[in-house]
Order: structure tokens, then C-alpha cells, then sequence
């Protein structure tokens, strides 16, 4: 089946609250939160704490480990650095991931 | 040559980058610590001096990722830089410190200080770790593309210290170009922007590893293996509370004998007579009954720096988040939660770094029920008397596990009140929880050495300037006034504190405390271990001669001993700890409802244990 090379975008993509250990990929996209899923914080705050922890389109990500409840938190490596944050917050990165 | 300084050097980073360790070999010891007015952040200064004798001051500021203050602690740093601190003009120079192996994120943060329009001047330090890896940082084209002087430090061997003063010193009085208005809340293309333009900058200057750190990578394999981690966990805080017992006992032999040879000779040298009975019995019983805990402090201080040096610190938080999270705490809360097993007081300051008001309260709320150090000496003199001194399966001493079981009710309870709380009262998400990893790091025995040091001096210096006083007042209620001729009894039961324990003692007496016992509960409310030294006051002066464990054992049942543990477990009595979270919450209301509910669980819980103990034919 062709496809040419715009395509691409729409190939797989992954959210990082769904991924899993050993699952990589590059950020797509950081999204805004959808409004009421971010408890007591305002979306457009998390969005930024994202970018500020380092989750920014282009950037490498690996997920490293998960918690023992329901895998969360889950520990990732996105770059160089080492972050731990909850499968919630992580559900608004989405990566095109590489196969491995 | 000493001199004013001449300059303000503001040093402003991510967490972990070992800024305060840089803020320490370049001041030594000559820094003050205390709260910024009106908020209770801590404020570290210190001087340096420049290569030429002049003197310039510095500010260790909190670690941020961003000017965009989201909790207290981080306001601060964005009102120093920004200089809108009452009394405290803007820094003459930033120094922006950077971890050296792991620049991405430090980059974005040096380009929004920049546009404050003051002098910036990236410091990258821990360069040595950098080198070992085979990381090559071209400082020339980092410092062109950044606009800023570039300098390479390593705090621990004080290596590049006087070339990072010389170079700040030269950018005093310069101003970068600023953007119009100065500095401002970054929007999120914003932030897109300087994560782009920091992520070319580190293409041009970085090279990569060629040594890549794989140790922080193994070593994570087992610490946050699900499982493994959650048992290594475990077993380190077991193996912490265990080593309070076994390690410090040598120590605490020496400190009783020191105590004790100076009481026998201050009664030699002292004439008969009221002052002796003060100086012997108030005195130098009392503050050595406190000073002996002295060691075991030190020991669980010294496991407490060890893990936040190393870097486990974050991964405990980790391992812990999601139960504490079914508990409706923050993952956050785990670190002020943890130092509240040294003392509340700083527990309830650090959750400053939670920024949900309600998450914050919760944790406020729940920090006291951490076992803090102050109840060590009432915990260890109890099960020593108390609580036979054998093993069990042969390797785990008996005594160690109560104490064990002690701090496990403290916790367990702390999860469920908090759990109560938000299930009752607030409802609702908890705000997201986003956190470094930092690379593990061998912890610098000199900066180990440093903090316990202080430590050290804090619970001297305090033991000298709260319980000596109370000692004082305690003994002289206990000799006064004096029984009437002829009467029976100990003296101490014609006491002003005998009454007074003897007119509480059917509020007590359900759940079996006597009247020392409720003496002593009374100066305890100032600081929990005065109880400690209290109950050796009035049962020196009562007439019974011989170490205070050894009177407990005599004089109280095991049901009445676990009874008092279990109160101590939960009493809300230290007013310091009322004190801050007064503070803290801006009003009276909210150390009420802790000293209230608290007070409520301490009688339950003694109730309760003593009965059940009574029961089971301990009484």
C-alpha cells in the first residue's frame, strides 16, 4: 500500500500514560489538559510544568519503571534527566513511538 | 582584611545541581541562616571574599525550575532575583549554577534570568563528573550563544572557586539588554521557544558521553523495581531504626557516666542545702537525661542526610506516591513527612513545596504524627525499662521492634487521618505530581559532617535554652511548697506539682497514669522530651535513688507503660510545632483543630491500650 511521507503524521502514535517500561519514542505533542482533568490545577498550568520538566516536542523519551499499584507512577528518562510523574498527568504527552 | 561588602551575588538553580554545596565552600562557615521576613523560606547568607581582599555577600536561594513561582519557596526566589524583597535590593549578579552533566533544562532557566536585565553568569559545576563521563563542554561557544560568562566549578574540591568570583565580580554595574517591561510570566510558546533555542545551544557546545553514567541506571533497576524497591525500602528503614538502638548504645553509656560522675562531684563541691538538691537533681539530671538521646538523634539524622545526599530520596518519594496518593497525600508530602521523624517543625516548613493549599493542610496536619526526634528519649527510656532486652528468631532485638511498631502507628494513623480528611472534608483531585530523578551521587563526607554538626548544636543549644529553664521550674514546684511537720509520705506528694498531678489524676487514672506521670505530661507540652527528664526530677526528689529506667520498672505496670507510649503516639504536645503551623496557616483556627483532634486520638489510643493490656493481664 503506498504512503507518502505526510502520512507519517498520522501513523502510530502513543500516549506516555500509556505506555511502558522499555516503550520509547519522540514527543509529538504536549497538549493543554481537557478542562476538569487535572484536579485542583488549571490545565494551561500543567501544560507548563511539562515543558518545564523537559517534556517538549522533539524531545527523546523512554519509560524506565512503574510503581506497583496500576504501574503509576511510572519513572521516565526524557533527554538526559530522569523524571517521575503520574500516568494522568503523562496522558497529555503524546509520542510517535520507535520500534525497539 | 575585613571589610562591607561590596557586592550581592544571588545563586539561583535547578534542584540537585549542588548549589548549596557550591554556596558552602565558597562561604565556609561564615553564613546565617534564617526565615525571610513574613514567610517562613529559609534564607542562607554568607560572604566570600574576592581575590583582591574585597568582600561580596551571597544568597543561596531556593531551587527552581522556572521563574514562574508556583509555592512559596519558589516565590522567594523569584521576589529575590526580581528584587521585590522588603530590605533587599536585586542581586548585583546572578549566578546561575548548573548540574555540568545535564545541562537541558538549566539552559531554559539561564535565558528567562536573563531577561530580568541583570548580569547573569553560568556556573557549571560537578565538571569533574562531566569530565568523567567524557562530556566536552565548549565554554567559549556556550557563553556566545548564551550571552553570558561561562565558568566550570567543582564545589566539593573547591576547584574554580576564585576564577567564578573574579569573573561575577567584573560583571557588576553591567546590564544585559532587557526585554521591554522586564521580566514576565513566559507563555507556553514561550517556554517552547527557550527550550528550542537551549536544545541548539547544547547541539553547538555539548558533546555527549562517551562514558555515559550507567550506575544510576543499575542501580534504579533494583531500587524502583516494583517489588525489589518497595522491599529495599522497607528494610532501610528498618535497618535505620534498628541502628538507633544497637549503634548509639556505647555513646549513650559514656554521656550517663559523664552526667553522673559531674552530678557526684558537684554534690562534693556544693554545700548541703537547697542548691544542691537544684544543681544536682533540677540541673544536671535533668539536661542529662535529655543530652543521652543526643547520639541516637545523630544516628537517625545521619541516615536521613545520607539518603537525601545519595539521591534515594526522590526514589522513596517515588515508591511511596501511590500509597500515599490512596490516601489522598501528595507524592510531595512524602519528603516534609519524612523530616518530620526528625522534628515537625521543619517538617511542616517544607511543605511549602506542595502548592495545593488543600494538600498542603492535609499534610500539615498529618506531619505530627511522624514519630520526631523528640520522642525518641520518651520511646527509648519507656521499652527500656519496660520491654525485656532479648531477640526474637535470634537477629531482631525485641526492644527494637516496639520502637518499630511505635513509628509504624505513627505512620499508619497519619495515612488514615489524612485519608479521613479527604474522603470528609475535601474532596476532589490532588494536584499532579512531576518529579526529578537525580543521578546518585556519593554523599561528600565534609557537607555530611556540616549538617550534622548543626543538628547537633540546634538539640544542644535547645536543651540549653528550653529545657534547662523548664527544669528549673519543674524542680522547684516539685520541692515547694514543703510538707508540714510531722507528715507522712514522701515529701514531693505536699508539692505544688504533687498537687496539682494528684487534683489531675482522675482524668488520667481510666487509662492508668499516675500522678508523676500526669506531672510530668505537664512541662512535656513545651517540648516532648522534657517529660523525660521531668519524670527523673520528681523521682530524684521523691527519694528513689538508681537510674530512671530502673524506677519505672519498679513503679509502673507494663499496661501503664504502653498506655504512655501509645499517648505519646499521638499527643499534640509541643508548642513549637502549634507554634509554626500557626504560622504557616495564617491563624489560629488550624493548630486548634490539630491540638484538638490529636489530644482527642492520644486518650483513645492510651485508653484503649491500657485496657487491652489490663485484659491480657499485663496490669
Amino acid at each position: 500500500m503506498p504512503h507518502d511521507s505526510a502520512a507519517a503524521a498520522d501513523g502510530p502514535v502513543l500516549r506516555l500514560g500509556e505506555a511502558h517500561p522499555g516503550d520509547r519514542g519522540v514527543i509529538l505533542e504536549v497538549r493543554t489538559p481537557p478542562a476538569g482533568s487535572t484536579g485542583g490545577v488549571d490545565p494551561a498550568e500543567l501544560e507548563l510544568r511539562l515543558l518545564e520538566f523537559g517534556f517538549v516536542e522533539g524531545a527523546q523519551v523512554e519509560v524506565l519503571h512503574e510503581g506497583l499499584l496500576g504501574g503509576d507512577p511510572i519513572a521516565v528518562k526524557v533527554d538526559d534527566m530522569r523524571v517521575a510523574l503520574r500516568r494522568g498527568e503523562a496522558m497529555n504527552v503524546i509520542l510517535a513511538p520507535e520500534a525497539v | 582584611m575585613s571589610s562591607l561588602p561590596v557586592a550581592t551575588f544571588a545563586l539561583v538553580g535547578n534542584p540537585n545541581c549542588g548549589k548549596t554545596a557550591l554556596f558552602n565552600a565558597l562561604t565556609g562557615g561564615r553564613q546565617k541562616v534564617a526565615n525571610y521576613a513574613g514567610v517562613t523560606v529559609e534564607r542562607k547568607e554568607g560572604l566570600a571574599d574576592l581575590p583582591d581582599g574585597r568582600r561580596v555577600r551571597l544568597v543561596d536561594l531556593p531551587g527552581t525550575y522556572s521563574l514562574r513561582a508556583r509555592s512559596p519557596d519558589e516565590a522567594v526566589t523569584r521576589d529575590a532575583v526580581l528584587g521585590r524583597l522588603k530590605g533587599e535590593p536585586a542581586p548585583d549578579v546572578i549566578l546561575c549554577i548548573a548540574d555540568a552533566t545535564n545541562l537541558g533544562l538549566v539552559l531554559r532557566l539561564a535565558l528567562e534570568l536573563k531577561s530580568t536585565g541583570r548580569p547573569v553568569v553560568l556556573v557549571l559545576n560537578m565538571i569533574d563528573i562531566a569530565e568523567r563521563q567524557g562530556i566536552a563542554i565548549d565554554t567559549e561557544a556556550l557563553s556566545r550563544g548564551l550571552g553570558a560568562p561561562v565558568t566550570a566549578t567543582v564545589a566539593t574540591r573547591r576547584r574554580g572557586l576564585e576564577a567564578l568570583l573574579e569573573l561575577a565580580a567584573d560583571q557588576v554595574g553591567r546590564e544585559a539588554a532587557t526585554p521591554e517591561g522586564g521580566w514576565r510570566e513566559p507563555t507556553a510558546k514561550e517556554v517552547r521557544d527557550a527550550h528550542r533555542q537551549a536544545r541548539d545551544l547544547v547541539r553547538v557546545a555539548v558533546k555527549p558521553p562517551s562514558r555515559p553514567d550507567t550506575l544510576t541506571g543499575r542501580l534504579d533497576s533494583w531500587f524502583l523495581h516494583p517489588v525489589a524497591g518497595v522491599v529495599i525500602l522497607l528494610g532501610l528503614l528498618f535497618l535505620m531504626f534498628q541502628a538507633v538502638f544497637t549503634w548509639a548504645t556505647p555513646a549513650q553509656d559514656l554521656v550517663e557516666a559523664g552526667f553522673a560522675a559531674l552530678g557526684a562531684g558537684a554534690a562534693a563541691v556544693l554545700p548541703a542545702g537547697w542548691l544542691t538538691g537544684l544543681v544536682v537533681d533540677g540541673l544536671i539530671a535533668g539536661v542529662g537525661s535529655v543530652l543521652v538521646f543526643l547520639p541516637q538523634i545523630l544516628i537517625l539524622f545521619l541516615f536521613i542526610l545520607l539518603l537525601e545526599d545519595s539521591g534515594y530520596m526522590a526514589r522513596a518519594a517515588f515508591l511511596m506516591d501511590r500509597i500515599m496518593g490512596g490516601a489522598g497525600l501528595h507524592g510531595r508530602a512524602f519528603i516534609p513527612l519524612l523530616s518530620s521523624f526528625a522534628c515537625a517543625v521543619p517538617g511542616v516548613m517544607s511543605t511549602r513545596v506542595i502548592d495545593s493549599r488543600r494538600d498542603r493542610l492535609t499534610t500539615i496536619l498529618t506531619a505530627p504524627l511522624m514519630t520526631c526526634s523528640a520522642r525518641i528519649p520518651v520511646y527509648t527510656l519507656i521499652i527500656g525499662a519496660l520491654i525485656p532486652n532479648r531477640t526474637v528468631g535470634g537477629v531482631l532485638s525485641l526492644q527494637g521492634l516496639v520502637m518499630f511498631g511505635l513509628y509504624a502507628s505513627g505512620i499508619l494513623s497519619a495515612l488514615l487521618i489524612a485519608f479521613l480528611i479527604r474522603k470528609v472534608f475535601w474532596r476532589g483531585g490532588s494536584e499532579p505530581f512531576m518529579m526529578q530523578l537525580p543521578d546518585y551521587k556519593r554523599p561528600e563526607p565534609a557537607n555530611l559532617a556540616r549538617n550534622l554538626g548543626q543538628k547537633a548544636w540546634a538539640f544542644i543549644s535547645r536543651a540549653g535554652r528550653i529545657i534547662l529553664p523548664l527544669m528549673v521550674l519543674v524542680w522547684a514546684l516539685s520541692i515547694w511548697p514543703a510538707p508540714p511537720p510531722g507528715a507522712e509520705g514522701p515529701a514531693i506528694a505536699y508539692s505544688a506539682a504533687g498537687r496539682l498531678g494528684r487534683w489531675l489524676e482522675p482524668v488520667f487514672a481510666p487509662i492508668g497514669f499516675s500522678w508523676e506521670m500526669v506531672v510530668a505530661l505537664i512541662p512535656g507540652m513545651a517540648a516532648r522530651e522534657v517529660a523525660v527528664a521531668a519524670l527523673g526530677a520528681i523521682y530524684a526528689v521523691g527519694g528513689e535513688d538508681g537510674a530512671l529506667a530502673g524506677i519505672l520498672a519498679r513503679q509502673w505496670s507494663l499496661a501503664s507503660g504502653l498506655a504512655f507510649l501509645a499517648w505519646y503516639v499521638f499527643a499534640p504536645q509541643c508548642v513549637a510545632t502549634l507554634a509554626v503551623v500557626k504560622r504557616e496557616t495564617g491563624g489560629w483556627l488550624w493548630p486548634s483543630v490539630m491540638f484538638a483532634y490529636m489530644l482527642a486520638l492520644a486518650y483513645a489510643a492510651a485508653l484503649l491500650v491500657f485496657r487491652g493490656a489490663t485484659a491480657l493481664g499485663l496490669g
